[in-house]
């Protein structure tokens, strides 16, 4: 186990490396920063001081090394438009992400899994067929539409909830958090829900399939024929056993929820990383999308390790000897 | 749904797939809609009103036009114009042919590419699995929206490599759950039997280990073409993906965002719709195959 | 009686305080609070709220006293400013000569700048500090525009600023100024928060506490101004103009801007051009957009009411040159060209093109309003008279960079103007020169030796009214020649709720010193 566990960890050194080169040479092919950043009516001395300024008169295979020497010490670059460091910037807008990721997951499973459990175990009800195909629907609505949308009536017609922004925030850690305000649950209560859409669905057809197979299970028809009441047969015996592969799969989805932020981010102008990183490649500031990328890879890596890890001791038959 | 042609070989399976296929009325529903989507989508430059790619037809004097009203051309848009004025109803049927190319086609290309390499992954083992799933990983590991965003701002718009970008985003689905699934077909008996009558690999691999594999790669598979053509209108939202002179239906969406406030809501409602009715019906299909194919849910 | 009072008075105290507040929503980002990092409109339009400048631009542009109260030219090449006595910096510190000289020192020197304000302290070669209130600048050679170009720097305090770097500007510690507001916190990239500088030597600002909000999509912005969240935007979306020119809660504050969309075209080759072919798609040995007449048919098929009125929704006016009336050398009695696509056909076949060609229109898709409809709508009307035109949007980060390097056979671009003919001039239509500085943003490549003799001539003039005659004769000259295909100015546009007010300027900068309370309220 040791050793697979070594193995992987070095497999994902290896991962992160070739994912930065590939950013690197990704943000050199899509354009100059330069001609982005610069003043239009800047002079050629201008403009060659800029590129200097920024490190960008070295050839490629340069600039990369200098970036690997300095991201071994941990520093990953300069902003380009910031002049701040790059995993400072990031930092910085990561407890906004991070509440509306988690924010979009609790809604998801607050609502999906009892609207799952009850499609799962009344199959035949139309109330079922109707979750059933509304979750279709969750699934096939497209994110930004939908977003502007529940602004267009919540905000706008109906004058509930605020448009668009972060509310007022307090300080949790020393990290400020607006979950923790009146103010900020109203701001984030839209977002979160444009967020949680697709997820909802997810965990609605993940309960209802576990609930419906697990149903036909011996363990559970035998409990029911002991005579355990329908309560406690699906609280206990049912649940237990659908709520691994829910947690499971919502646990993997974190990783897509925050990098999917972006396109809700900036609809609602949530000031998050995924706003920051969609203004970053607009202006090809690549400091800040390399260890933006880097992070999320980084962040996946881990997920994805821990679901191998979980997955091997769920399922006996997959075994990591396989594997390594 | 051809491939579950090739599921046979045992005799009764496909016929009772299309009988329990049938067995829901939704499904079904979603089969006969997608099937008339993807005839008007085929049709459409004999039936569209217009040829809206043609930018000598369009003329912006007849930009947002409502609903049901008659333009510069003598031509009733039942479905308005959108700001160039293209005539939405033409413009829709145009973009579900794009939509679909682009969701069908990557789909197929990245199941093809993904199931070969799943499939060779759990059966070699060893170090050619390790470096297929590392591969795996590093594709899984990169944000599809993310990836997706930095493929096409390298490789410019264009429908061709829309498909390119979606691909490569997502083969690596397929390989993994054919993997996942062939990993523990390996281990079953018939395929140790098979291996123990040293029948040749390529027979094992495509004669018994992939037909069994197939049902969640046909889940997969359905569920994908509907999620790519949702990446492809997120992708045209974004103001990458197809070029502006040929709307795919993310793009007519995207081209009347900004007009929905304002009350000119038909420019993006009405291919909103038809998206949504697309992805609908193949998401109908694919959850009911998902019902009959699972061999869990068997009584 | 006193208690009413009392009350009375507590409740006109509050509703004063609910209009105190300013909440105002832009929509480009703000990425720095150092004044001399990033020569950008949003930073700057920050910078203006915070820190002063020693000539001030009106919102019509036109020069103002700031921390300067005069100045003229007492030689040709020697500038002297007076400057503003009792003027203090937000943390009480005087603000004297000195603290000019140390100012146009830094500007060269900030770290990582990605686009600094060297380029205009570089006409200065030196500096004299007659007295505490009076400042020389002595020019390598007589430079009219001076005055103009100091009225893009902002003034920091040597003692304060002496070792601030970039971080401490943003942080807030070091955003200290002589302007109308002092900051109270920054988010970078989400709000800027100030207050009211009581101590303002100018006109004092309407609001005591100014809420600075950056959400950059469009449709985002336009809700929170509809939600009443926020009570000023800028930047409002054309399609939204029409509803709510005719909704009573907003009201429209408009001016014709400075920027001009124009059309860029290829002079650079003379053989081949890449983007254009015949009709059957073999490529053209000589490159059409070098016949003057190929030119002036491409800008007659151009209907630009239509694109003004049916595209830009009223928010643009068609252009005939590159500034707006009212500023400096406007060429007078010049309209824009008229549509005439009949025209346009016969110039084309006079040119050798009876059947026309083919031609790809590139352009941005994220960067003007409505810039990927524009070149549609272009398309449509060249391929009417015979040129069957493909039309590419990219977002600009990919177009800027294959612009520049002149890839482009035609392509649509903005400039946003300083107020002054020789501008659009020497950046867009003078041959580009890394010696002169000149046509940095020529992606064209046009070049015409006599237009750059003319230009450096008028360069050197102090006499206003002599340089004006010779800047409306150098524009009319590249006009005719259509060295570039004016399209039309933007008009700039801020909504605000009803109670506020807003002065539209000309340069696009959104302050809070704009906003006023309305009238009547």
């Amino acid at each position: 186990m040791a050793l697979y566990l070594l193995r992987r960890l070095m497999q994902s050194g290896f991962v992160l490396v070739a994912m930065s080169l590939l950013v690197f040479l990704g943000v050199y092919a899509v354009g100059d920063p330069i001609e982005i950043l610069i003043s239009p009516d800047a002079d050629q001395i201008e403009k060659e001081r800029a590129i200097r300024a920024l490190g960008l008169d070295l050839p490629l295979w340069q600039q990369y090394l200098v970036f690997v020497g300095k991201a071994l010490q941990g520093d990953l670059g300069r902003s380009f438009v910031f002049n701040e460091p790059a995993i400072q910037l990031i930092l910085q807008r990561m407890p906004a992400t991070l509440e509306l990721a988690f924010g979009s997951m609790f809604l998801s499973i607050l609502i999906g899994l009892p609207l799952g459990l009850y499609a799962g175990l009344r199959p035949n009800r139309a109330l079922s067929k109707g979750i059933m195909a509304g979750s279709i629907l969750g699934f096939s609505l497209p994110t930004f539409w939908v977003g502007l949308m529940l602004i267009m009536v919540f905000a706008v017609q109906l004058g509930w909830l605020p448009s668009t922004g972060r509310g007022d925030t307090a300080l949790l850690f020393g990290i400020p958090w607006s979950f923790l305000t009146l103010d900020g649950l109203s701001h984030i209560l839209l977002p979160a829900i444009n967020l949680s859409l697709f997820k909802i669905s997810l965990v609605i057809r993940l309960t209802r399939a576990g609930v419906r197979e697990t149903m036909l299970m011996d363990y559970v028809k035998f409990a029911r024929a002991k005579g355990l009441s329908p309560f406690r047969v699906t609280f206990v015996h049912v649940f237990k056993n659908i709520m691994i592969p829910v947690v499971t799969v919502v646990g993997l989805e974190l990783g897509g929820t925050i990098a999917f932020s972006v396109v809700t981010e900036s609809v609602f102008a949530w000031p998050g990383m995924g706003k920051l990183i969609i203004d970053s490649i607009n202006v090809l500031d690549r400091p800040v999308i390399v260890a933006y990328l880097m992070m999320i890879v980084l962040m996946f890596i881990i997920i994805n390790l821990a679901v191998d890890i979980l997955y091997t001791v769920l399922d006996p038959r997959v075994r990591l000897e396989a594997k390594a | 749904m051809s491939a579950t042609a090739a599921v046979p070989q045992v005799e009764t399976p496909f016929r009772r797939f299309v009988s329990e296929f049938c067995a829901s009325p939704l499904a079904v529903g979603g089969l006969v809609v997608f099937a008339i989507i993807a005839l008007v989508a085929i049709l459409a430059p004999w039936i569209a009103p217009q040829d809206p790619y043609d930018l000598a037809v369009l003329d912006i004097m007849d930009g947002r036009l409502e609903p049901g009203s008659v333009g510069g051309s003598g031509i009733t848009h039942w479905l308005g114009t959108d700001d160039q004025g293209r005539d939405m109803l033409s413009g829709i049927m145009y973009g579900l042919r794009i939509s679909l190319l682009v969701g069908v086609g990557s789909a197929l290309i990245a199941c093809l590419v993904g199931a070969s390499l799943g499939l060779l992954a759990a059966y070699a083992g060893g170090r050619t699995d390790t470096m297929i799933m590392r591969l795996v990983d590093l594709q899984l590991s990169f944000p599809t929206i993310l990836a997706a965003l930095m493929i096409l701002a390298f490789l410019g718009k264009g429908i061709f490599n829309v498909v390119i970008a979606l691909v490569i985003v997502e083969w690596a689905y397929y390989a993994r759950t054919v993997r996942g699934s062939a990993l523990v077909e390996r281990r079953r008996e018939y395929i140790e039997a098979a291996m123990c009558l040293a029948l040749p690999t390529r027979r094992i691999l495509f004669n018994h280990l992939l037909p069994n594999c197939l049902p969640p790669l046909i889940v997969v598979g359905t569920m994908q073409i509907a999620r790519a053509i949702a990446l492809e209108a997120t992708l045209s939202f974004l103001g990458l993906g197809v070029p502006i002179t040929e709307p795919s239906l993310g793009l007519l969406i995207a081209n009347g965002y900004e007009y929905m406030l304002s009350g000119k809501y038909w420019i993006s409602f009405y291919p909103g719709i038809a998206l949504l009715i697309t992805i609908v019906a193949i998401n109908l299909m694919g959850d009911q195959m998902r019902d009959v194919l699972n061999p869990r849910l068997k009584k | 009686m006193r208690l009413v009072l009392a009350a009375f008075g507590l409740a006109l105290s509050l509703a004063g305080a609910q209009a105190q507040t300013l909440t105002m929503a832009v929509g480009a980002p703000v990425t720095s609070l150092d004044p001399h990092f990033h020569q950008l409109s949003p930073n700057n339009a920050a910078a203006g709220m915070i820190f002063g400048k020693l000539v001030e631009d009106d919102a019509n542009g036109v020069l103002r006293p700031g921390l300067a109260l005069s100045w003229s030219a007492v030689a040709p090449d020697t500038w002297e400013f007076r400057l503003r006595p009792g003027v203090r910096f937000h943390n009480g510190n005087a603000f004297t000569a000195d603290d000019v000289a140390f100012t146009f020192a830094r500007i060269p020197q900030v770290p990582n700048s990605p686009s600094s304000f060297a380029g205009f302290v570089r006409p200065i070669i030196r500096i004299e500090v007659v007295d505490p209130l009076t400042i020389r600048f002595i020019t390598n050679g007589p430079y009219p525009l001076l005055p103009m170009d100091l009225s893009n720097l902002y003034i920091l305090d040597r003692e304060t600023h002496a070792n601030a770097t970039t971080e401490q500007f943003n942080s807030g510690a070091m955003a200290i100024g002589t302007g109308p507001f002092r900051l109270v916190r920054h988010a970078n990239g989400d709000r800027i928060e100030l207050e009211r500088n009581d101590g303002y030597h100018g006109e004092a600002p309407a609001f005591a506490r100014v809420v600075y909000r950056m959400i950059t999509n469009d449709s985002a912005r336009m809700a929170a101004l509809l939600a009443g969240d926020v009570d000023v935007i800028d930047q409002v979306p054309t399609a939204d103009l029409a509803r709510l020119r005719s909704d009573a809660r907003v009201s429209l504050s408009e001016i014709m801007g400075l920027r001009i969309i124009f059309l860029g075209l290829d002079h650079g080759r003379t053989d081949a051009s890449p983007f254009i072919t015949d009709n059957e798609g073999r490529p053209i040995a000589r490159n059409p957009l070098k016949d003057v007449r190929v030119r002036r048919a491409l800008s007659m098929a151009i209907d630009r009411n239509a694109i003004t009125s049916r595209v830009m929704e009223g928010s643009a006016t068609p252009a005939g040159q590159y500034l707006p009336p009212g500023t400096f050398a406007y060429v007078p009695d010049l309209a824009a060209q008229p549509h005439d696509p009949e025209g346009a056909r016969r110039l084309l076949a006079e040119a050798g093109f009876p059947q026309g060609f083919r031609i790809t229109l590139h352009g941005p898709n994220d960067r003007y309003p409505n810039d990927s409809r524009i070149i549609q709508a272009i398309g449509q009307m060249w391929t009417r008279v015979g040129i069957r035109t493909t039309v590419e949007a990219q977002t600009w980060s990919t177009f800027i960079g294959r612009a520049a390097r002149a890839e482009f056979s035609s392509f649509l671009v903005g400039w946003g103007n300083n107020p002054d003919g020789s501008h659009p001039l020497r950046n867009l239509i003078a041959c580009p020169s890394p010696e002169r500085g000149w046509g940095n943003s020529n992606r064209g490549r046009y070049c015409n030796e006599a237009l750059d003799q003319g230009l450096m001539a008028a360069m050197r003039e102090l006499d206003n009214g002599a340089r004006a005659a010779q800047l409306i004769a150098l524009q009319r000259l590249a006009l005719e020649d259509l060295a570039i295909i004016p399209l039309h100015n933007q008009t700039n546009i801020w909504a605000s709720r009803r109670g506020f007010t807003v002065t539209p300027r000309v340069d696009e900068l959104s302050m809070a010193q704009s906003v006023r309370p309305a009238a009547g309220r």
